[in-house]
Order: structure tokens, then sequence, then C-alpha cells
């Protein structure tokens, strides 16, 4: 389904308008049953410590694992099956299925026989497939695919699915209520179960020691596919299997938690096959059930289809400790209002569906969705084996961009040269990834480029080469930069408590120039010496484009011109949160362990650091205070770094009365919204946002916000103009 | 480890959050507390405790006697008391489909074996697993989905569910 420019937005539109409403209601009742679930937890975080290192042991000692499982199966009973790749797979359980004579398979859901085309390779032989969970059973009679990793039917309404039974059965009384479509398809499906030659399940676990599976369910239905019909083949990716039975209760633990808000799932089936269970015949009137046979075959086809290689791939071999439970999907303000058949590949969708799709399907398809997670990191913290899944979809798109070759050169250095030949990567990404040097080239000739930029020509001109959404306002390049106003002035600071360097990003030097002033005013007023130096900016933008090579070699120039500061004793402010993330997170991957942890150690938030400066005893009455209401929208990785409340603590005590948004999400994240695709998505999630802050409660508040980012996309949502917290603290 | 009384009253209060009823009772008294807890007909697997069956129950039953019956009793070989879990290994007498397809199941765990958290009945599955090959369904309240729009009990497996803890 590869598509041209328009027909994304387009295809955007029509899943926002179709799909979006029932996934954003369900996506964000499973958050906050998250929160509840996981504060209720005492011990959470040493469950993800617990769960990623035994992933991380799993995953290195995999082929003697796998070994050590075969032993455990065969001694049990059972046979184990290592497939090479999906046919070989579907060789194997067509294999299985016709030695059994079998008409019907049942399955429970398996989202790596949806990999697979499994029941596509059974139907091609004849025999009759049903999917025996509810949400799945929806699916298939629908004849469309899952659109979430563990919800396969969370785009669909309750209307719709009655719809969907009353055109597919025509029951004389069609069902509707939830209870009557549930207790509809448990009959008719309970019929085709009993009859059934073979039962097809997945696992979430599978423990080398003794050979048992775990399957994590709630409806029963893999029960009953397991033990009923006597012949059970589980199928799974070769990433399920962890050493033993002790390793599971972290992840059983966590699983339901992180995906639905569940404590456990009402069924967690530890099946160590062939179970004891008698085989049923349900007209059996005679035969006592301990007197039944329980003559069962069990196979377990383990599926390598690409695996083995991502466990060679530094980059992608963290998505092979996913455990599939959907919370990066719910936390996504994208997935929220497009759901997995826009975010989403040929099977996997969602923030880790990326990974999963570069490594079973390759980069084509995984590129037709990548550009759908912004890195805004709201996903990090949930992620019950903690694994960075913006900088696996960075990785991918920086991927994409090369081309097939993952040692290409980085064709994009300097300069914006969007004549050029591209090289593969697109032209918006070029300018994006640029704009530092775009920035540069503004104020230089500002105001004459902000009255270029904005004229009719140029906007087309802009949407229809780098696709720069003319409905979008543009930046203003101010001609006079941070940097050269703080070069003019003299310090006000005689006898400085403290001494530090105020960070300029791009566009606090460029653009919010005025948020820069008003830095430095505050940190002046209350003691502290303050040095504007020109640094190279961070490298966010061209990592958010997936051109990892050029943000690397930001983060060195960056830690090269800040490490004389450092080593000074100065600390280092910075204004924009997304600036400080990349300093706490994404420059491990680029710095020597003792150049990131310096830098790391003596970075701070503006308003991280304001707070801090009053806790130690500055003078609050050198700020400026008021008893104004304030509407508070923190940035997303702000969020993810704990940083929020310092600056809502600043802002109360001096006596702003402050709500705060508690959507996360402005829609923008970076340089999102600007984009023809993405901007109708970006407005749509911006909804949210702009509703909050038009309430009676908060309709008439100033509105203030940390990121650049979201102080854009609240100027486009909102009639009033909004400022950084820091301007409102900053004496005049 | 004998079970302290706190961890029996957290695995009823469990139980009670997660709308499932639960009945003690002793050797003695236990088949008329049965009596009281089953919908008609009854179906039970053989208990591996030292009590008996009201007549009501039928026990050890065929395929076809299961397929009427509305209720079903197995034995519980521990509980979980944080989560109010009960774990239910599958037997050769069918304590699987017994505690599966009818409306209503009761599994009976001994009031000595139901332990504090999840790690440590993972530690005693465990042992089974590798022992004999164990197989059970950790349980935590009735069957449900919500894949049709809101949350409905009994999906697939047994729309509610009776513990009978036994003092043995
Ligand atoms: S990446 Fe993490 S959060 Fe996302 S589905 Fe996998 S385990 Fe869950």
């Amino acid at each position: 389904m590869s598509k041209g420019k328009g027909d994304k937005a387009a295809e955007i539109r029509r899943l926002m308008a179709t799909e979006g409403p029932a996934i954003e209601e369900n996506t964000k009742g499973f958050n906050e049953k998250r929160k509840e679930a996981v504060a209720g937890l005492e011990n959470y975080e040493e469950l993800r410590t617990q769960a990623r290192e035994i992933k991380e042991d799993a995953i290195d000692r995999l082929p003697e694992l796998i070994e050590e499982l075969r032993e455990s199966v065969e001694e049990n009973g059972g046979h184990l099956y290592l497939a090479d790749d999906a046919a070989d797979a579907n060789r194997y359980v067509r294999e299985v299925v016709a030695d059994e004579d079998a008409d019907r398979v049942v399955k429970s859901k398996s989202m790596t026989t949806e990999e697979l085309d499994l029941n596509d390779a059974l139907e091609a032989d004849g025999t009759d497939v049903v999917e025996t969970d509810l949400g799945e059973w929806v699916v298939q009679l629908a004849d469309e695919t899952p659109s979430h990793l563990i919800a396969p039917a969370i785009h669909r309404s309750r209307e719709s699915i009655a719809e969907l039974f009353a055109e597919t059965f025509d029951p004389e009384d069609p069902p509707e209520t939830a209870d009557e479509l549930t207790s509809f398809a448990r009959e008719r499906l309970g019929e085709l179960i009993r009859d059934a030659d073979v039962g097809v399940t997945g696992a979430n676990f599978v423990t080398a020691d003794t050979g048992t599976m775990a399957l994590v369910t709630s409806e029963g239905n893999a029960r009953k596919c397991a033990v009923t019909p006597d012949t059970h083949v589980a199928v799974a990716g070769v990433e399920k299997v962890i050493p033993s039975t002790d390793d599971l209760s972290p992840f059983l633990e966590l699983l339901a938690r992180s995906g639905t808000g569940q404590d456990l799932t009402a069924y967690v089936s530890l099946l160590t096959p062939p179970v004891d269970s008698p085989t049923l015949d349900f007209d059996d009137d005679e035969t006592p059930l301990s007197e039944r046979d329980s003559d069962r075959d069990f196979h377990l086809v383990l599926v390598d289809n690409g695996r083995m290689a991502m466990r060679e791939d530094d980059q992608l071999r963290e998505t092979l400790y996913c455990i599939r439970c959907g919370q990066c999907s719910n936390s996504c303000a994208n997935f929220q209002h497009v759901g997995g058949h826009g975010f989403g590949g040929e099977t996997y969708s969602g923030g880790i569906g990326t990974g999963w799709e570069a490594g079973v399907e390759g980069l084509d398809t995984a590129a037709e969705f990548n550009d759908f997670c912004t890195g805004c990191s709201r996903c990090v913290n949930g992620c019950p084996t903690k694994i960075d899944i913006p900088w696996i979809n960075t990785v991918v798109r920086d991927r994409v961009n090369r081309g097939e070759e993952p040692e290409g050169a980085d064709f994009l250095v300097e300069g914006l040269t969007p004549d050029e030949e591209p090289g593969g990567l697109d032209l918006d990404k070029r300018l994006f990834g640029n704009f530092e040097t775009l920035a540069k080239l503004g104020s230089a000739t500002a105001p004459v480029s902000n009255w270029l930029a904005d004229t009719a020509p140029a906007r087309w001109a802009l949407e229809r080469v780098v696709g720069v959404d003319a409905r979008r306002d543009l930046p203003e390049f101010r001609r006079e930069t941070l940097v050269d106003w703080f070069d003019r002035r003299v310090s006000t600071v005689s006898d400085p408590s403290r001494e530090v360097v105020l960070y300029p990003d791009v566009y606090t030097n460029h653009v919010q120039v005025e948020r820069g002033k008003a830095a430095v005013r505050t940190l002046e007023a209350l003691g502290v010496s303050v040095r504007v130096p020109a640094v190279r900016s961070s490298g966010r933008a061209p990592l958010s484009q997936g051109m990892i090579a050029t943000a690397e070699d930001h983060a060195h120039d960056v830690y090269g011109s800040l490490a004389e500061h450092v080593d000074a004793g100065r600390d280092v402010i910075v204004i924009e949160p997304s600036d400080l993330a990349m300093f706490d997170r994404e420059y491990e991957r680029f710095l020597p362990e003792a150049s990131v942890e310096r830098l790391q150690e003596n970075s701070y938030e503006i308003m991280e650091y304001v707070y801090g400066l009053l806790e130690n005893g500055a003078d609050t009455d050198a700020l400026r205070g008021g008893d104004d209401a304030v509407a508070y929208h923190a940035h997303c990785q702000q969020r993810t770094l704990g940083l929020e409340a310092h600056t809502v603590t600043v802002l109360e005590d001096l006596g702003y009365d402050v709500v705060t948004s508690d959507v996360e999400c402005c829609g923008m994240a970076g340089s999102f919204g600007y984009k023809e695709d993405y901007y109708e998505l970006s407005m749509d999630v911006g909804d949210d946002l702009a509703e909050q802050f038009t309430t009676p409660e908060t309709g008439d508040r100033e509105v203030v916000a940390s990121g650049t980012s979201c102080l854009e996309q609240l100027d486009a949502l909102l009639s009033r103009r909004p400022r950084h917290p820091i301007q409102l603290v900053a004496p005049r | 480890m004998a079970t302290t009384s706190t961890t029996l009253s957290t695995f009823e209060d469990a139980l009670d959050s997660l709308g499932v009823d639960c009945t003690r009772t002793t050797a003695e008294a236990f088949a008329t507390t049965l009596d009281d807890v089953v919908r008609d007909p009854a179906v039970g697997v053989p208990l591996p405790f030292d009590v008996d069956y009201p007549e009501s129950v039928t026990v050890d039953p065929t395929a076809a006697d299961l397929e009427r019956a509305s209720t079903g009793i197995t034995p519980a070989s521990l509980g979980v008391a944080n989560y109010g879990s009960v774990l239910l290994p599958s037997t050769p007498d069918g304590a699987e489909p017994v505690s599966l397809y009818p409306e209503l199941h009761v599994p009976v765990v001994r009031a000595s074996d139901v332990v504090p958290d999840l790690p440590e009945a993972m530690d005693r599955f465990g042992e089974a697993a590798s022992d004999r090959a164990e197989s059970s369904i950790v349980a935590t309240g009735p069957s449900a989905t919500a894949d049709m729009g809101a949350l409905v009990l009994g999906a697939h497996g047994p729309e509610a569910v009776h513990v009978v803890m036994l003092d043995e």
C-alpha cells in the first residue's frame, strides 16, 4: 500500500474520521488504567529492570536456550520445529494439519501467525480456519487486519460490530448490546471449537528449562483451543524463549498492567504439553472423563523469519526484548488518532511496529509508517522492558534515508542544497534536518526572508518542493540573534553566586529571542553570571529526520564547545526541553561515557535551575510575581525526564494560579505539523489540548508552554499568544 | 511455610474486589457448603482432599454430563493472595475442561495452600513443571472480554467463580 504524497494525507484523513474515535477512546482508557495499575505496584521499576535483564540474557544465549528447550519439549513427548521463514513454518503446520486429516483448525489470537499469513496458507489447502478470540473473529469476518497488538478490533465500535454480525449472519433477532454480541459470538464459536481437529495458539513466553509455555489471555478461548482438539500447534517467534519458569513472574506482573491496566488477565495458561487432560467427545455419555484417553499431539513451531539477523544487529536487537504489551501504541498521540491501520505495516503496528517490520518484513514496509513516530518519547517510561522505542524508529529512518545499505555515506552534510541530487533523502527531510542553516540564512536576511517566505509563490513552492504545509505559519526569523544581543551588553552581576552557560538553541537564538533574553535577565536577577556563546545546534532536528551521522557530528561539536565551560565549573542551562532530552538520552549513543556523564550532570532545564536557585535561598522578590491565572502545557520530553513539576512550583511560589494540561501531546512534535501529509493529523491531535485550554475555567488564562513546538502549535490552535514560562517570571 | 491469617484476609479481599464469592468451610461441613454453592446440574472431578462430595454433584462425569452441567468443581493447587488467583492443574480426570466449560466454576483450595504472591506461586509451579511436566492455569476472576464495546463476563469460559476455601 505504497502511497503518493496526496494519497497519504487522504488516507490519514479517512482513518481519523472512521477508526480514530473508537481507537482514541479505547487507548486512552487503557492508559488511565495502566497508570493506576502501575502506581499500585511497589516494585514496578525493579520488575522492569529484572524483565530487561532476563530478556538481554535470553537473547544473548538464544541458540543455546533453543537447544535446551528442544530437549525439554521432546522429553515431555512433544515436537519442536525451528522454522527459517514464513514459508517453512507454514509448510510444517500444513503437514501437521494434513496428517490429522483436519477439516477445521481453531485458532487463538496470535500476531506471529498473522506475520506468517498462516490462515491463507491453510485455507488454500481447503482447511476451514476459525479465529476464536472475539476481537480477532470480528477482524476475520470483516476481512481486515488487526489494528493493535493486543486489541485487534480496537478500531471498531459496538455499533459497527453489530452491523457486521447482522450483515454476515442475517440472524432473526440481531444482537445489539455488548452482552448480546458476546453470547452470539460464544455460541457460534463454541460449536466450531467443539468439532475442530487442530487447535493453533501463539505463546507469550516459552521456558527452556521445562518446555512450559505461557499464554496470557482473558477470554478462555486459548485454553479451549489448546485442550479441546487432540492436536495442539503453538507458533511463536524465537524471541519468546526465556531461560526458566522462575523468570516468568516479572513478565506476568508487567504484561497486562502495561497493556490494558489489569493486574493479571483472567487466565494465564502455563502449559507443559502434551497436557494430561483427556480428549473430549461431547457425545460420549458412557466413559467418565478419567477413563478417556489423553493421547495428545503437541508441536511447537519456533519462527526465525528475520529474528536471528535482528539479534546480530546492534541497533535492532532491542526490538526482540518486546513482549508485545501494546503500551507504546496506547500512549502514542498519533496512534490514538489513526490507529494501527495507518500507523502500522503488514503485521505490526505502533511505536515498536517499525522495529518489527524492519526486521521481519524489510525496510520498505517499515518506511511506510515510520514517520508517524515523532520521537516525543511519551512511550519510553512505560515500556516494561525499557526499550528505547524512539531510537529504534530513528535508526530505521536513517536506514530508509540511505537506502538499503547500512554502511552508506552520510550524503547530507552542511548547507541547504535542495536543488542538488538528493541521494535518496526526501527534500523535506533535508529541509527540516538542516533547520540550523535555514535559520542562519533567515536571520541574516530578515526581515526580507520573512516577507519572502510568506508570499504566496514562496509558500506554494515550499509546499510543492519540500512539503511544508501552506496552512502552517512559518517561524519569523529575527535579524538580531540572542548571541548578537548578548555580545553587545554588559553583565549586571558583580559578585556572582554561580556561573552558567545559557545554551542558545536555534529557535531561541533566531526566532524566540525574547525567551532567551528573559532567561538571561532571570538568571542575573538571581545573582548568576551568564554567558551565551555561539554553540552549534544539538542535532535534534537532523536526528528527528533520521540523519544520525549528522546528529552525531553536532553532538561532538556541542560537547567540544561546552566542555571547557563545564571544566570551569559552569552549569549548562537549556531552554528547549528537547535539547536537554538529547543531552540526556541520545548523546549516550554518540559521546564517550565520561563526556556524556559530565554534560548530563551539569545541564539543567531553565525552570528546573530557577527552582534550584530559589530552593537554595535565592531571593524570590527579585523575580516578577503575579496573581495571574495561567494555563500551562509541559513538553512531552520534559515529562519523560520528570521535569514538569519544577515549572509549576516556581510559578505557584511566585503567586501564579496554575492549571496544567493533562493532555500530554500538543500534536506538533518538532517539524511534524509543518509537513503537508501530517498537518491535519497534527491539528487533530492538537485539538485535545485546544479543548482543555478553552473551557470556562481555562479560556481566559494566559497560556504558557515550555517547548518550541508546543508554543507554535498552541499559537496555531488558540487565539491567545502563548509564551515560555521564563517570560512570566523574568524581571522587566 | 504456614499461611498466615493476613495472607488469608488479603486473599479474601482480592477475591471480593474481583467480584468472586468465597466461602470458607471445614472438611466435615464441605458437602453441605457445596450444596449451597452449586447451580444444578453440577459436575466435579475427584478432589485430592479428605472430603466427600454431596449427592447433588456428579463426580467424574462423562463428556456429555460436562456439556449439560451448570457448575464445575475442581481442585486448586494454590491460591495467590494479592491477586485473588487460583492455580488450576490440568489432570487426567479432566480438571481443565470441568473448570472451563460450565457457567459457574467452583475451585476448592486448602487455606494452607494460599501463598502471598505470584513469585512464590511460580516458584512452586516451577517445581511441579520440572518434576512431572505439570500444566496449570493461573485463573483470576471469571472469563472476560472487552472486545464487544464493553466489559462482558463469560466470554468463552465461566461467567462466575465461587472459591471454596477448605480448612483441613
Ligand atoms: S516496545 Fe515495549 S511498550 Fe511497546 S509493545 Fe513492546 S514491550 Fe510493550
